[in-house]
Protein backbone atom coordinates (compact mmCIF):
# COMPACT_ATOMS: atom_id res chain seq x y z
CA UNK A 1 0.00 0.00 0.00
CA UNK A 2 1.27 3.64 -0.97
CA UNK A 3 1.02 5.98 2.41
CA UNK A 4 3.26 8.43 0.68
CA UNK A 5 2.55 12.05 2.32
CA UNK A 6 2.95 14.46 -0.37
CA UNK A 7 0.05 12.03 -2.49
CA UNK A 8 -2.84 13.37 -3.37
CA UNK A 9 -4.97 10.76 -4.88
CA UNK A 10 -3.71 7.11 -4.52
CA UNK A 11 -5.17 3.94 -6.27
CA UNK A 12 -5.41 0.66 -4.53
CA UNK A 13 -6.12 -2.86 -6.60
CA UNK A 14 -8.66 -1.21 -8.30
CA UNK A 15 -10.30 -2.41 -11.38
CA UNK A 16 -13.17 -2.37 -13.15
CA UNK A 17 -14.87 -5.21 -15.46
CA UNK A 18 -18.28 -5.34 -17.77
CA UNK A 19 -19.76 -8.30 -18.57
CA UNK A 20 -17.33 -10.53 -16.27
CA UNK A 21 -14.81 -8.87 -19.11
CA UNK A 22 -12.27 -6.41 -17.03
CA UNK A 23 -11.39 -3.45 -18.38
CA UNK A 24 -9.10 -2.31 -15.92
CA UNK A 25 -7.20 -4.76 -13.12
CA UNK A 26 -4.85 -4.36 -10.47
CA UNK A 27 -4.19 -0.47 -10.97
CA UNK A 28 -1.90 0.67 -8.06
CA UNK A 29 -0.95 4.07 -8.79
CA UNK A 30 0.04 7.64 -6.55
CA UNK A 31 -0.60 10.94 -7.81
CA UNK A 32 1.94 13.48 -5.97
CA UNK A 33 0.38 16.70 -5.31
CA UNK A 34 1.16 19.69 -7.47
CA UNK A 35 2.74 17.79 -10.23
CA UNK A 36 2.41 17.32 -13.65
CA UNK A 37 1.42 13.39 -14.46
CA UNK A 38 0.89 11.74 -17.83
CA UNK A 39 -1.14 8.53 -18.34
CA UNK A 40 -0.08 6.90 -21.85
CA UNK A 41 -0.42 4.03 -24.05
CA UNK A 42 -2.30 2.82 -26.77
CA UNK A 43 -5.82 2.76 -28.01
CA UNK A 44 -8.25 0.76 -25.90
CA UNK A 45 -5.33 1.37 -23.09
CA UNK A 46 -7.83 2.14 -20.30
CA UNK A 47 -6.22 5.64 -19.91
CA UNK A 48 -10.26 7.23 -20.32
CA UNK A 49 -11.42 4.50 -17.93
CA UNK A 50 -9.86 5.30 -15.09
CA UNK A 51 -10.27 8.95 -15.66
CA UNK A 52 -13.85 8.03 -15.34
CA UNK A 53 -13.45 5.74 -12.34
CA UNK A 54 -11.18 8.16 -10.71
CA UNK A 55 -14.35 11.07 -11.39
CA UNK A 56 -16.76 8.54 -10.29
CA UNK A 57 -18.73 8.52 -13.47
CA UNK A 58 -22.45 6.75 -13.56
CA UNK A 59 -21.87 3.27 -14.93
CA UNK A 60 -18.34 3.28 -13.78
CA UNK A 61 -18.21 3.90 -9.74
CA UNK A 62 -20.68 1.10 -9.32
CA UNK A 63 -18.23 -1.71 -11.13
CA UNK A 64 -15.15 -0.43 -9.88
CA UNK A 65 -13.15 -2.80 -6.98
CA UNK A 66 -10.31 -1.38 -5.00
CA UNK A 67 -9.44 1.49 -3.24
CA UNK A 68 -9.32 4.90 -4.38
CA UNK A 69 -8.22 7.62 -1.36
CA UNK A 70 -8.17 11.30 -2.00
CA UNK A 71 -6.72 13.54 0.29
CA UNK A 72 -6.46 10.56 2.73
CA UNK A 73 -10.16 9.67 2.54
CA UNK A 74 -11.56 6.96 0.89
CA UNK A 75 -13.80 8.21 -1.80
CA UNK A 76 -15.40 5.03 -3.28
CA UNK A 77 -18.87 5.88 -2.43
CA UNK A 78 -18.81 9.43 -3.30
CA UNK A 79 -20.87 10.13 -6.55
CA UNK A 80 -19.54 12.29 -9.07
CA UNK A 81 -20.76 15.43 -7.68
CA UNK A 82 -19.36 15.11 -4.36
CA UNK A 83 -15.97 14.19 -6.17
CA UNK A 84 -15.90 17.38 -8.35
CA UNK A 85 -17.41 19.45 -4.93
CA UNK A 86 -14.08 17.78 -3.31
CA UNK A 87 -12.30 19.50 -6.10
CA UNK A 88 -11.77 16.69 -8.46
CA UNK A 89 -12.13 17.54 -12.27
CA UNK A 90 -12.03 15.60 -15.69
CA UNK A 91 -11.82 17.31 -19.02
CA UNK A 92 -13.60 15.17 -21.65
CA UNK A 93 -12.07 13.60 -24.60
CA UNK A 94 -15.23 14.47 -26.70
CA UNK A 95 -16.83 17.43 -24.13
CA UNK A 96 -20.54 17.33 -24.57
CA UNK A 97 -22.89 19.58 -26.24
CA UNK A 98 -25.55 21.54 -24.53
CA UNK A 99 -28.28 22.94 -27.15
CA UNK A 100 -29.28 26.92 -25.97
CA UNK A 101 -27.24 27.26 -23.42
CA UNK A 102 -25.06 30.02 -23.29
CA UNK A 103 -21.70 29.86 -22.83
CA UNK A 104 -21.22 32.34 -19.94
CA UNK A 105 -24.31 30.54 -18.39
CA UNK A 106 -22.42 27.32 -18.32
CA UNK A 107 -19.12 28.74 -17.10
CA UNK A 108 -21.23 30.52 -14.18
CA UNK A 109 -22.36 26.92 -13.40
CA UNK A 110 -19.26 25.50 -13.64
CA UNK A 111 -18.02 27.75 -10.83
CA UNK A 112 -17.57 31.73 -12.17
CA UNK A 113 -18.33 34.09 -9.85
CA UNK A 114 -18.36 37.29 -11.79
CA UNK A 115 -18.29 37.89 -15.77
CA UNK A 116 -14.73 38.93 -15.58
CA UNK A 117 -14.19 35.75 -14.24
CA UNK A 118 -16.04 34.11 -17.29
CA UNK A 119 -14.03 36.70 -19.47
CA UNK A 120 -10.58 36.06 -18.30
CA UNK A 121 -11.51 32.29 -18.22
CA UNK A 122 -12.68 32.24 -22.28
CA UNK A 123 -9.38 34.91 -22.99
CA UNK A 124 -7.02 32.37 -21.44
CA UNK A 125 -8.78 29.01 -22.98
CA UNK A 126 -8.39 31.24 -26.88
CA UNK A 127 -11.93 31.72 -26.91
CA UNK A 128 -12.23 35.42 -27.36
CA UNK A 129 -15.15 36.58 -24.57
CA UNK A 130 -17.43 39.08 -26.93
CA UNK A 131 -17.44 36.35 -29.22
CA UNK A 132 -18.14 33.52 -27.46
CA UNK A 133 -19.48 34.52 -23.95
CA UNK A 134 -23.84 34.50 -25.40
CA UNK A 135 -23.09 31.91 -28.01
CA UNK A 136 -24.75 28.09 -27.34
CA UNK A 137 -22.51 25.42 -26.22
CA UNK A 138 -23.89 23.83 -29.09
CA UNK A 139 -23.40 21.72 -32.20
CA UNK A 140 -22.54 25.03 -33.90
CA UNK A 141 -19.12 24.87 -31.77
CA UNK A 142 -16.10 23.14 -33.84
CA UNK A 143 -14.57 20.45 -31.93
CA UNK A 144 -11.75 22.62 -31.11
CA UNK A 145 -13.73 24.93 -29.55
CA UNK A 146 -15.36 22.92 -27.10
CA UNK A 147 -12.06 21.71 -26.20
CA UNK A 148 -11.40 25.62 -25.03
CA UNK A 149 -14.43 25.69 -23.77
CA UNK A 150 -13.88 22.41 -21.47
CA UNK A 151 -10.69 23.85 -20.47
CA UNK A 152 -12.07 27.66 -19.17
CA UNK A 153 -15.17 25.63 -17.32
CA UNK A 154 -11.87 23.22 -15.74
CA UNK A 155 -10.30 26.61 -14.79
CA UNK A 156 -13.16 27.89 -13.45
CA UNK A 157 -13.95 25.38 -11.24
CA UNK A 158 -10.15 26.01 -9.90
CA UNK A 159 -9.64 21.80 -9.15
CA UNK A 160 -7.22 20.33 -6.92
CA UNK A 161 -6.87 17.55 -8.63
CA UNK A 162 -7.49 17.42 -12.78
CA UNK A 163 -7.51 15.26 -15.34
CA UNK A 164 -7.26 16.83 -18.89
CA UNK A 165 -8.14 13.56 -21.46
CA UNK A 166 -6.08 14.00 -24.83
CA UNK A 167 -6.40 17.71 -24.08
CA UNK A 168 -4.74 18.70 -27.76
CA UNK A 169 -6.98 16.65 -30.00
CA UNK A 170 -8.81 18.71 -32.53
CA UNK A 171 -6.60 21.83 -32.02
CA UNK A 172 -4.51 23.15 -34.14
CA UNK A 173 -1.08 23.96 -33.92
CA UNK A 174 -1.62 27.71 -33.18
CA UNK A 175 -4.03 27.15 -30.37
CA UNK A 176 -1.75 24.45 -28.49
CA UNK A 177 0.00 27.24 -26.78
CA UNK A 178 -3.55 28.32 -24.69
CA UNK A 179 -3.44 24.63 -23.73
CA UNK A 180 -0.08 25.21 -22.16
CA UNK A 181 -1.00 28.32 -21.00
CA UNK A 182 -3.99 26.88 -19.08
CA UNK A 183 -1.16 23.88 -17.92
CA UNK A 184 1.05 26.82 -16.45
CA UNK A 185 -1.46 28.58 -14.52
CA UNK A 186 -2.98 25.22 -13.15
CA UNK A 187 0.68 24.63 -12.03
CA UNK A 188 0.64 28.38 -10.40
CA UNK A 189 -2.09 26.99 -8.55
CA UNK A 190 -0.11 23.71 -7.37
CA UNK A 191 -3.15 21.80 -9.24
CA UNK A 192 -2.23 18.09 -9.48
CA UNK A 193 -3.08 17.67 -13.53
CA UNK A 194 -2.55 14.49 -15.32
CA UNK A 195 -2.58 14.69 -18.95
CA UNK A 196 -4.08 11.71 -20.83
CA UNK A 197 -2.20 11.36 -23.90
CA UNK A 198 -0.69 9.82 -27.27
CA UNK A 199 1.55 13.28 -28.07
CA UNK A 200 4.60 13.72 -27.44
CA UNK A 201 4.28 17.56 -27.43
CA UNK A 202 2.04 17.49 -24.23
CA UNK A 203 4.27 14.60 -22.76
CA UNK A 204 6.66 16.96 -22.89
CA UNK A 205 4.94 19.25 -19.59
CA UNK A 206 4.90 16.56 -17.86
CA UNK A 207 7.05 15.46 -14.76
CA UNK A 208 6.06 11.55 -14.17
CA UNK A 209 4.39 9.30 -16.05
CA UNK A 210 2.83 5.94 -16.22
CA UNK A 211 2.61 3.46 -19.38
CA UNK A 212 -0.83 1.46 -19.60
CA UNK A 213 -1.85 -1.26 -22.07
CA UNK A 214 -4.19 -3.83 -22.12
CA UNK A 215 -6.20 -2.45 -18.46
CA UNK A 216 -3.06 -2.41 -16.34
CA UNK A 217 -0.11 -0.21 -15.94
CA UNK A 218 2.92 -1.43 -17.47
CA UNK A 219 5.74 0.83 -16.33
CA UNK A 220 6.16 4.51 -14.23
CA UNK A 221 8.32 6.66 -13.37
CA UNK A 222 10.18 9.70 -15.68
CA UNK A 223 7.80 10.81 -18.29
CA UNK A 224 10.75 11.57 -19.97
CA UNK A 225 11.61 7.59 -20.29
CA UNK A 226 8.15 6.36 -20.84
CA UNK A 227 7.60 8.99 -23.67
CA UNK A 228 10.71 7.30 -25.51
CA UNK A 229 9.33 3.87 -24.04
CA UNK A 230 6.14 4.23 -25.72
CA UNK A 231 7.37 6.53 -29.06
CA UNK A 232 9.17 3.35 -29.50
CA UNK A 233 6.88 0.91 -29.52
CA UNK A 234 8.55 -1.54 -27.35
CA UNK A 235 5.79 -2.04 -24.62
CA UNK A 236 6.28 -4.21 -21.93
CA UNK A 237 2.89 -5.86 -21.80
CA UNK A 238 2.56 -9.55 -22.42
CA UNK A 239 -1.31 -8.91 -24.21
CA UNK A 240 0.24 -5.96 -26.25
CA UNK A 241 -0.14 -7.50 -29.82
CA UNK A 242 3.17 -6.87 -31.03
CA UNK A 243 4.37 -8.59 -27.95
CA UNK A 244 1.86 -11.12 -28.82
CA UNK A 245 3.45 -11.66 -32.38
CA UNK A 246 7.35 -11.59 -31.06
CA UNK A 247 6.07 -14.48 -29.12
CA UNK A 248 4.34 -16.43 -31.64
CA UNK A 249 7.10 -15.73 -33.94
CA UNK A 250 9.59 -17.12 -31.36
CA UNK A 251 7.46 -20.35 -30.70
CA UNK A 252 7.55 -20.79 -34.48
CA UNK A 253 11.03 -20.46 -34.95
CA UNK B 1 -57.38 53.27 -19.09
CA UNK B 2 -57.97 51.49 -16.42
CA UNK B 3 -54.01 51.84 -14.62
CA UNK B 4 -54.83 50.06 -11.74
CA UNK B 5 -55.99 46.64 -13.62
CA UNK B 6 -53.04 47.37 -16.12
CA UNK B 7 -50.43 48.18 -12.82
CA UNK B 8 -51.80 45.01 -11.20
CA UNK B 9 -51.58 42.29 -13.91
CA UNK B 10 -47.88 43.83 -14.89
CA UNK B 11 -46.56 43.64 -11.87
CA UNK B 12 -48.15 40.09 -10.71
CA UNK B 13 -46.23 38.90 -13.66
CA UNK B 14 -43.03 40.37 -13.19
CA UNK B 15 -43.42 42.65 -17.10
CA UNK B 16 -42.21 45.62 -18.10
CA UNK B 17 -45.21 47.93 -18.11
CA UNK B 18 -42.63 50.68 -20.02
CA UNK B 19 -43.84 49.76 -23.39
CA UNK B 20 -47.60 50.83 -22.23
CA UNK B 21 -46.58 54.38 -21.60
CA UNK B 22 -44.33 55.08 -24.27
CA UNK B 23 -46.35 57.35 -26.43
CA UNK B 24 -44.10 56.56 -29.55
CA UNK B 25 -45.03 52.76 -29.46
CA UNK B 26 -48.37 50.64 -29.92
CA UNK B 27 -49.93 49.08 -27.61
CA UNK B 28 -53.22 47.44 -26.87
CA UNK B 29 -54.26 45.98 -23.15
CA UNK B 30 -57.06 43.89 -22.57
CA UNK B 31 -58.30 42.84 -19.21
CA UNK B 32 -61.16 39.81 -19.66
CA UNK B 33 -62.90 41.01 -22.28
CA UNK B 34 -62.78 44.42 -21.82
CA UNK B 35 -59.59 46.54 -23.81
CA UNK B 36 -58.08 49.04 -21.10
CA UNK B 37 -55.92 50.86 -23.09
CA UNK B 38 -54.68 51.41 -26.54
CA UNK B 39 -52.09 53.96 -28.59
CA UNK B 40 -51.65 53.57 -32.16
CA UNK B 41 -49.27 55.00 -34.54
CA UNK B 42 -48.71 56.10 -38.17
CA UNK B 43 -49.52 53.59 -40.60
CA UNK B 44 -51.15 51.24 -38.19
CA UNK B 45 -54.91 51.29 -37.74
CA UNK B 46 -57.02 48.79 -34.94
CA UNK B 47 -61.00 48.70 -34.95
CA UNK B 48 -62.40 46.95 -31.69
CA UNK B 49 -65.39 45.95 -30.47
CA UNK B 50 -65.64 45.06 -27.44
CA UNK B 51 -68.80 42.32 -26.48
CA UNK B 52 -69.27 40.40 -23.46
CA UNK B 53 -68.24 37.25 -24.70
CA UNK B 54 -65.05 38.37 -26.56
CA UNK B 55 -62.88 41.06 -28.33
CA UNK B 56 -62.90 41.22 -31.75
CA UNK B 57 -59.42 43.26 -32.88
CA UNK B 58 -59.25 44.24 -36.24
CA UNK B 59 -55.29 45.08 -37.09
CA UNK B 60 -54.22 46.65 -39.96
CA UNK B 61 -50.77 47.93 -40.85
CA UNK B 62 -50.85 50.33 -44.11
CA UNK B 63 -48.27 49.07 -47.44
CA UNK B 64 -44.70 50.07 -47.03
CA UNK B 65 -45.08 50.85 -43.39
CA UNK B 66 -42.35 49.10 -41.40
CA UNK B 67 -42.84 49.85 -37.48
CA UNK B 68 -39.18 50.67 -35.93
CA UNK B 69 -40.35 49.58 -32.14
CA UNK B 70 -42.79 46.05 -31.52
CA UNK B 71 -46.36 46.53 -31.03
CA UNK B 72 -47.54 46.00 -27.62
CA UNK B 73 -50.25 43.49 -26.97
CA UNK B 74 -51.00 42.41 -23.68
CA UNK B 75 -53.97 39.97 -23.26
CA UNK B 76 -54.66 39.31 -19.33
CA UNK B 77 -56.67 38.77 -16.54
CA UNK B 78 -56.94 40.59 -13.35
CA UNK B 79 -58.92 37.92 -11.84
CA UNK B 80 -58.71 34.76 -11.02
CA UNK B 81 -61.59 33.09 -13.33
CA UNK B 82 -63.58 33.96 -16.44
CA UNK B 83 -63.06 33.18 -20.08
CA UNK B 84 -60.94 35.53 -22.22
CA UNK B 85 -61.83 35.17 -25.95
CA UNK B 86 -60.05 37.05 -28.19
CA UNK B 87 -60.41 37.35 -32.06
CA UNK B 88 -57.92 38.59 -34.08
CA UNK B 89 -58.07 39.73 -37.74
CA UNK B 90 -54.47 41.25 -38.85
CA UNK B 91 -53.15 41.94 -42.37
CA UNK B 92 -50.22 43.51 -43.35
CA UNK B 93 -50.17 45.56 -46.63
CA UNK B 94 -47.41 44.36 -49.03
CA UNK B 95 -43.74 45.83 -48.19
CA UNK B 96 -45.26 46.28 -44.26
CA UNK B 97 -43.49 45.20 -41.33
CA UNK B 98 -43.65 44.56 -37.91
CA UNK B 99 -42.68 43.10 -34.48
CA UNK B 100 -45.89 42.15 -32.41
CA UNK B 101 -45.13 40.99 -28.88
CA UNK B 102 -48.26 39.53 -27.10
CA UNK B 103 -48.27 39.06 -23.23
CA UNK B 104 -50.82 36.47 -21.81
CA UNK B 105 -50.72 37.29 -18.38
CA UNK B 106 -52.43 34.58 -16.02
CA UNK B 107 -50.99 35.70 -12.56
CA UNK B 108 -53.84 35.23 -10.72
CA UNK B 109 -55.36 32.46 -12.43
CA UNK B 110 -57.37 29.73 -10.68
CA UNK B 111 -60.08 29.12 -13.34
CA UNK B 112 -59.53 31.28 -16.88
CA UNK B 113 -59.76 29.85 -20.11
CA UNK B 114 -58.03 32.16 -23.14
CA UNK B 115 -59.07 31.03 -26.31
CA UNK B 116 -57.77 33.27 -29.44
CA UNK B 117 -58.77 33.10 -33.11
CA UNK B 118 -56.41 34.75 -35.34
CA UNK B 119 -56.48 35.12 -38.84
CA UNK B 120 -53.31 36.99 -40.10
CA UNK B 121 -52.38 37.79 -43.54
CA UNK B 122 -49.13 38.82 -44.44
CA UNK B 123 -48.82 40.32 -47.91
CA UNK B 124 -46.12 40.14 -50.98
CA UNK B 125 -42.94 40.94 -49.36
CA UNK B 126 -44.23 42.03 -45.74
CA UNK B 127 -42.31 40.34 -42.49
CA UNK B 128 -44.02 40.04 -39.81
CA UNK B 129 -42.77 38.44 -36.30
CA UNK B 130 -45.19 37.46 -33.60
CA UNK B 131 -43.79 37.09 -30.32
CA UNK B 132 -46.44 35.96 -27.63
CA UNK B 133 -44.99 35.33 -24.03
CA UNK B 134 -47.14 33.70 -21.29
CA UNK B 135 -47.04 34.36 -17.62
CA UNK B 136 -49.46 32.13 -15.16
CA UNK B 137 -49.84 31.57 -12.06
CA UNK B 138 -48.55 28.72 -9.61
CA UNK B 139 -51.59 26.70 -9.26
CA UNK B 140 -52.32 26.35 -13.34
CA UNK B 141 -55.51 27.08 -13.35
CA UNK B 142 -55.69 28.05 -16.70
CA UNK B 143 -57.04 26.61 -20.65
CA UNK B 144 -54.83 28.51 -23.02
CA UNK B 145 -56.37 27.99 -26.62
CA UNK B 146 -55.24 29.52 -29.39
CA UNK B 147 -55.84 29.20 -33.27
CA UNK B 148 -53.99 30.65 -35.72
CA UNK B 149 -54.41 30.64 -39.49
CA UNK B 150 -51.02 32.34 -41.29
CA UNK B 151 -51.76 32.88 -45.10
CA UNK B 152 -48.19 34.22 -46.20
CA UNK B 153 -47.99 36.32 -49.71
CA UNK B 154 -45.22 36.68 -52.01
CA UNK B 155 -41.70 36.85 -50.68
CA UNK B 156 -43.20 37.33 -47.13
CA UNK B 157 -41.10 36.68 -43.85
CA UNK B 158 -42.70 35.43 -41.24
CA UNK B 159 -41.62 34.62 -37.70
CA UNK B 160 -44.10 33.33 -34.72
CA UNK B 161 -42.64 32.46 -31.54
CA UNK B 162 -45.06 30.99 -28.27
CA UNK B 163 -43.26 30.68 -25.03
CA UNK B 164 -44.87 29.45 -21.86
CA UNK B 165 -41.70 28.87 -19.64
CA UNK B 166 -43.31 31.01 -16.26
CA UNK B 167 -45.39 29.64 -14.17
CA UNK B 168 -47.54 26.37 -14.30
CA UNK B 169 -48.89 25.71 -17.89
CA UNK B 170 -52.20 23.90 -17.10
CA UNK B 171 -53.65 23.21 -19.87
CA UNK B 172 -52.40 24.42 -23.37
CA UNK B 173 -53.49 23.35 -27.26
CA UNK B 174 -52.08 25.21 -29.62
CA UNK B 175 -52.76 24.85 -33.18
CA UNK B 176 -51.16 27.36 -36.06
CA UNK B 177 -51.88 26.33 -39.10
CA UNK B 178 -49.95 28.26 -42.78
CA UNK B 179 -49.72 28.18 -46.50
CA UNK B 180 -47.04 29.71 -47.94
CA UNK B 181 -46.78 32.00 -51.14
CA UNK B 182 -43.76 31.98 -53.72
CA UNK B 183 -40.42 32.50 -52.08
CA UNK B 184 -42.18 33.19 -48.73
CA UNK B 185 -39.84 31.86 -45.42
CA UNK B 186 -41.67 30.38 -42.50
CA UNK B 187 -40.62 29.82 -39.01
CA UNK B 188 -42.93 28.54 -35.97
CA UNK B 189 -41.27 28.30 -32.72
CA UNK B 190 -42.78 26.84 -29.90
CA UNK B 191 -41.26 25.99 -26.08
CA UNK B 192 -43.31 25.03 -23.16
CA UNK B 193 -42.03 23.74 -19.72
CA UNK B 194 -44.70 21.61 -18.15
CA UNK B 195 -44.61 20.19 -14.56
CA UNK B 196 -47.10 18.55 -11.97
CA UNK B 197 -50.34 17.61 -13.99
CA UNK B 198 -50.03 19.84 -17.11
CA UNK B 199 -51.25 19.10 -19.92
CA UNK B 200 -49.52 20.39 -23.59
CA UNK B 201 -50.75 19.72 -27.26
CA UNK B 202 -48.95 21.61 -29.94
CA UNK B 203 -49.79 20.94 -33.88
CA UNK B 204 -47.84 23.26 -36.54
CA UNK B 205 -49.06 22.65 -39.91
CA UNK B 206 -47.49 24.83 -43.05
CA UNK B 207 -47.88 23.93 -46.32
CA UNK B 208 -45.53 24.94 -48.50
CA UNK B 209 -47.31 25.89 -51.78
CA UNK B 210 -45.46 28.97 -53.45
CA UNK B 211 -42.64 27.80 -55.50
CA UNK B 212 -38.91 28.34 -53.51
CA UNK B 213 -41.06 28.61 -50.27
CA UNK B 214 -38.90 27.64 -47.16
CA UNK B 215 -40.40 26.43 -43.50
CA UNK B 216 -38.94 25.51 -40.52
CA UNK B 217 -41.08 24.49 -37.55
CA UNK B 218 -39.83 23.68 -34.11
CA UNK B 219 -40.97 22.72 -31.04
CA UNK B 220 -39.22 22.28 -27.46
CA UNK B 221 -40.94 21.24 -24.70
CA UNK B 222 -39.83 19.85 -21.23
CA UNK B 223 -42.38 17.88 -19.15
CA UNK B 224 -41.96 16.88 -15.33
CA UNK B 225 -43.65 15.48 -12.59
CA UNK B 226 -46.93 13.68 -14.19
CA UNK B 227 -47.37 16.52 -17.00
CA UNK B 228 -47.79 14.94 -20.54
CA UNK B 229 -47.22 16.24 -23.58
CA UNK B 230 -48.08 15.51 -27.16
CA UNK B 231 -46.50 17.26 -30.47
CA UNK B 232 -47.56 16.91 -33.50
CA UNK B 233 -45.81 19.09 -36.74
CA UNK B 234 -46.87 19.01 -40.03
CA UNK B 235 -45.08 19.99 -43.28
CA UNK B 236 -46.21 20.16 -46.53
CA UNK B 237 -43.90 20.65 -49.33
CA UNK B 238 -46.17 20.93 -52.36
CA UNK B 239 -44.11 23.40 -55.50
CA UNK B 240 -41.01 22.89 -56.82
CA UNK B 241 -37.98 24.37 -54.86
CA UNK B 242 -39.75 24.20 -52.15
CA UNK B 243 -37.65 23.43 -48.71
CA UNK B 244 -38.31 22.74 -44.97
CA UNK B 245 -37.08 21.33 -41.83
CA UNK B 246 -39.10 19.96 -38.43
CA UNK B 247 -37.61 19.89 -35.46
CA UNK B 248 -39.19 18.33 -32.33
CA UNK B 249 -37.21 18.18 -28.96
CA UNK B 250 -38.71 16.87 -25.77
CA UNK B 251 -37.07 16.15 -22.17
CA UNK B 252 -38.99 13.77 -19.79
CA UNK B 253 -38.25 13.38 -16.42
CA UNK B 254 -39.83 12.11 -13.22
CA UNK B 255 -43.22 10.05 -14.27
CA UNK B 256 -44.41 12.63 -17.19
CA UNK B 257 -45.00 11.48 -21.05
CA UNK B 258 -44.04 12.91 -24.02
CA UNK B 259 -44.97 11.85 -27.61
CA UNK B 260 -43.39 14.08 -30.82
CA UNK B 261 -45.06 13.34 -34.43
CA UNK B 262 -42.94 14.93 -37.37
CA UNK B 263 -44.42 14.65 -40.39
CA UNK B 264 -43.18 15.81 -43.85
CA UNK B 265 -45.28 15.19 -47.09
CA UNK B 266 -43.78 16.45 -49.81
CA UNK B 267 -45.57 16.62 -53.34
CA UNK B 268 -43.06 17.88 -55.60
CA UNK B 269 -40.13 15.95 -57.11
CA UNK B 270 -38.15 19.20 -56.51
CA UNK B 271 -39.23 19.62 -52.58
CA UNK B 272 -37.15 18.65 -50.08
CA UNK B 273 -37.82 18.57 -46.46
CA UNK B 274 -36.42 17.03 -44.01
CA UNK B 275 -37.38 15.76 -39.68
CA UNK B 276 -35.91 14.85 -36.62
CA UNK B 277 -37.54 14.00 -33.43
CA UNK B 278 -36.24 13.25 -29.98
CA UNK B 279 -37.95 12.48 -27.27
CA UNK B 280 -36.49 10.91 -24.12
CA UNK B 281 -34.81 11.70 -20.71
CA UNK B 282 -31.66 14.27 -20.39
CA UNK B 283 -28.63 13.34 -22.10
CA UNK B 284 -25.93 11.01 -19.75
CA UNK B 285 -23.15 12.98 -21.32
CA UNK B 286 -24.48 16.31 -20.90
CA UNK B 287 -25.59 15.26 -17.12
CA UNK B 288 -22.94 13.52 -16.04
CA UNK B 289 -20.27 16.58 -17.67
CA UNK B 290 -22.61 18.82 -15.61
CA UNK B 291 -22.46 16.80 -12.65
CA UNK B 292 -18.79 16.50 -13.04
CA UNK B 293 -18.62 20.59 -12.81
CA UNK B 294 -20.00 20.24 -9.13
CA UNK B 295 -24.06 20.31 -9.85
CA UNK B 296 -26.73 17.90 -8.60
CA UNK B 297 -28.56 15.94 -10.76
CA UNK B 298 -31.31 18.12 -9.86
CA UNK B 299 -29.23 21.37 -10.73
CA UNK B 300 -27.93 19.64 -13.65
CA UNK B 301 -31.31 19.01 -15.28
CA UNK B 302 -32.80 22.37 -14.85
CA UNK B 303 -29.87 23.82 -16.41
CA UNK B 304 -29.77 21.52 -19.49
CA UNK B 305 -33.85 22.39 -19.88
CA UNK B 306 -33.24 25.76 -19.35
CA UNK B 307 -30.88 25.33 -22.23
CA UNK B 308 -33.50 23.72 -24.81
CA UNK B 309 -35.61 25.94 -24.15
CA UNK B 310 -34.08 29.29 -24.24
Amino acid sequence: MTTDDDAILVLENVGVARNGQPILAGIDATFQRGLVHAVVGPNGAGKSTLAAVIMGLEGYREATTGVIRYEGAVIGQLDVTERARRGIALAWQEPARFEGLRIGRLLEASGASSDDEVDAALHDAGLEPDRYRQRAADTTLSGGERKKLELASIMVMRPRFVMLDEPDSGIDVASLDHIFAALATLQERETTVVLITHSPTVLRHAERAMLMCCGAIVDRGDAERIGREFASGCIPCPHHPRQVARHDTRRAS
Amino acid sequence: MSESAIATIYEAADLDPGPVHDPDAAHLVVDGNRVLGRNLVAGLTAEVDEQADGVRLVIRLAEATVLERPVHLCFGMSGDSGQQQIDLDVELAPRAGAIFTAHCAFPFARDVEHRMQADIRVGDHATYRYRERHVHGRTGGVLVVPRTRLRLGEGARVTTDFELLRGRVGEVDIDYRSTCGPDSVLEMDARVDGRADDRIAIREVAGLEGERARGVLTSRVAVRDRARAEIHNELTASAAGTSGHVDCKEIVTGEATASAVPIVLVQHPRAHVTHEAAVGSVDHKQLQTLMARGLDEDEAVALIIEGLLS
